[in-house]
């Protein structure tokens, strides 16, 4: 009959192929980054970095309007269920013993970036400095943009080795990565990590942070689960 | 413009003897290959026995064009903002335009399903099917094309093409099957706790690379609709002239002077 009856449905073979490669990207995805994450690092490095989507490296998150800046004055203040609050500038937070890991960064949605070299000072050691109280079993932890709020308990803390970070990749916390402090949350997903630190309360029980009360598992353990003890 | 005949590439391809017999034979090329018109005269002749417009999209077509277009306009823009850095610096509020994607993300398929469902869906049910289906020539195209990419070298004589071009055809097939990709993963970046973490990241990877190939095509599929104005004018308007179809679409416009003919004979047989 009509011209539109001719031919062979290419269209729709064409169409299946795309649902195809679709799914075999969704299952096979992950190693194609880290390829093409290896072969873009110097685009990624570039002033172009932030312009190519698939690049890889670090997606950037802000919940406010813009990447805040601190307060004048600022300070991070530990509170709450201590016998000695604390409030620390950046340098005398420095000058605390310190300590170094490079862990990967997982984002709970997928994106991830291999070994990332964080220096900081451990958050249950800034709890014993305060004198942390023994009804005090968890941190609720706040940002100075005003919303970000998260929480870990005590064990979660040591169990990590979570840090209170003020250098990232080799180089002070950025702003845009939520300097002049963060936390890092090793073996967590990366909105445990909170960015733009400023407050840091001992509690008796942890409340869900910023990220959980949107959505986001309050158990954020990559693996599902606390490493398991006693091995080391 | 109004006295010359400028070279018309698909007339030597026209079976149609109303076509042949139109009677302005000046300047017309004999290389069938050459240049066609930018804005090709109008057919005398042609316009009194059929009138100088054929309906290329009917309302509903056209609405679902335009409606869609919105929907991936904002899609591209929400989508800059979430995973473009610099932008994301300025415009922040992540959770909001989280929300705005994924709304204008869901909304997709549901106008595209109202205006195929209904009768009215008639003309956008038929061009489906013409999107669908390949033609020999339309292959002959392709293999010329990969030969040499002159711009105007989709335009051939010898080539019988119907109301799509192959071009139009691949991208229609992309746009299909891309966009339920772009669902399908982005559906695993907001509801990824069934998932394993390895998918997600595969569903990471698919999403930006995939909008990355949609903006390319997006923004050819815009640049050569702004070099056609006539094609353009057509998803707003809804009709294009004869001489347009005669160039760009000439085994379209047999098929439908082949309707017109057996309509009006069965209307005569009825008298």
């Amino acid at each position: 009959m009509s011209t539109a009856a001719q031919g062979t449905p290419v269209g729709r073979r064409a169409v299946i192929g795309i649902l195809g490669l679709g799914a075999l990207g969704i299952v096979f995805g992950r190693d194609l980054q880290h390829g093409v994450s290896k072969l873009l690092a110097p685009v990624r490095e570039s002033a172009l970095g932030g312009l190519v989507p698939g690049a890889g490296g670090f997606e950037l998150y802000t919940v406010t309007g813009g990447y805040p800046l601190p307060p004048p004055g600022y300070r991070l203040r530990v509170g709450g269920l201590v016998e000695r609050p604390l409030s620390l500038t950046v340098s005398e937070l420095e000058a605390l013993p310190a300590t170094r890991l490079t862990a990967d960064f997982q984002c709970v949605t997928g994106w991830e970036v291999s070994n990332v070299h964080w220096v900081g000072v451990r958050l249950d050691d800034l709890a014993t400095h305060a004198g942390a109280l023994p009804s005090a079993t968890a941190f609720e932890l706040r940002s100075f943009d005003g919303v970000y709020t998260e929480s870990l308990t005590r064990t979660q803390a040591e169990q990590t080795g979570a840090l209170v970070a003020y250098s990232m990749l080799g180089a002070p916390v950025t702003r845009d990565h939520g300097g002049p402090l963060r936390l890092f949350v090793p073996g967590m997903f990366g909105y445990k990590s909170i960015k733009w630190l400023s407050e840091i309360d001992l509690v008796e029980r942890p409340v869900p942070g910023y990220w959980e009360d949107n959505g986001y598992p309050v158990n954020a353990w990559i693996d599902g689960h606390p490493p398991t003890t006693g091995t080391a | 413009m109004t006295t010359g005949r400028a070279p018309d590439p698909a007339e030597g391809a026209s079976e149609d003897p109303a076509e042949g017999a139109d009677g302005v034979a000046t300047g017309r090329s004999t290389d069938p290959a050459g240049d066609p018109p930018e804005d090709p005269p109008e057919d005398p002749a042609g316009n009194q026995a059929a009138g100088r417009f054929l309906v290329r999209f009917d309302r509903v077509e056209r609405t679902l064009h335009w409606v869609n277009a919105g929907l991936f306009a904002i899609l591209i823009l929400t989508g800059a903002a979430l995973s473009l850095t610099p932008l994301m610096a300025l415009v922040g509020r992540r959770l909001l335009v989280e929300q705005i994607h994924l709304g204008a993300g869901l909304a997709l398929p549901g106008p595209f399903a109202l205006a195929v469902a209904g009768r009215w869906g008639r003309g956008l049910r038929r061009d489906l099917s013409r999107l669908n289906r390949w033609t020999e020539d339309d292959r002959r195209w392709f293999a010329a094309l990969g030969r040499s990419w002159s711009v105007r070298r989709y335009l051939r004589a010898d080539l019988l093409l119907g109301k799509f071009n192959p071009g139009q055809k691949l991208n229609a097939a992309f746009t299909a099957g891309g966009t339920l990709v772009m669902l399908a993963s982005g559906c695993m970046l907001h509801w990824f706790s069934p998932f394993p973490l390895s998918w997600r990241a595969g569903a990471t990877f698919v999403h930006n690379w995939l909008a990355l190939v949609f903006f390319v095509v997006i923004t050819a599929h815009v640049c050569l609709a702004l070099a056609d104005r006539q094609a353009l004018g057509s998803m707003v308007r809804g009709t294009i002239s004869r001489a347009w179809a005669r160039v760009h679409a000439p085994a379209w416009l047999e098929e439908m002077d082949a309707e017109r003919r057996s309509a009006m004979a069965a209307r005569s047989a009825e008298e």
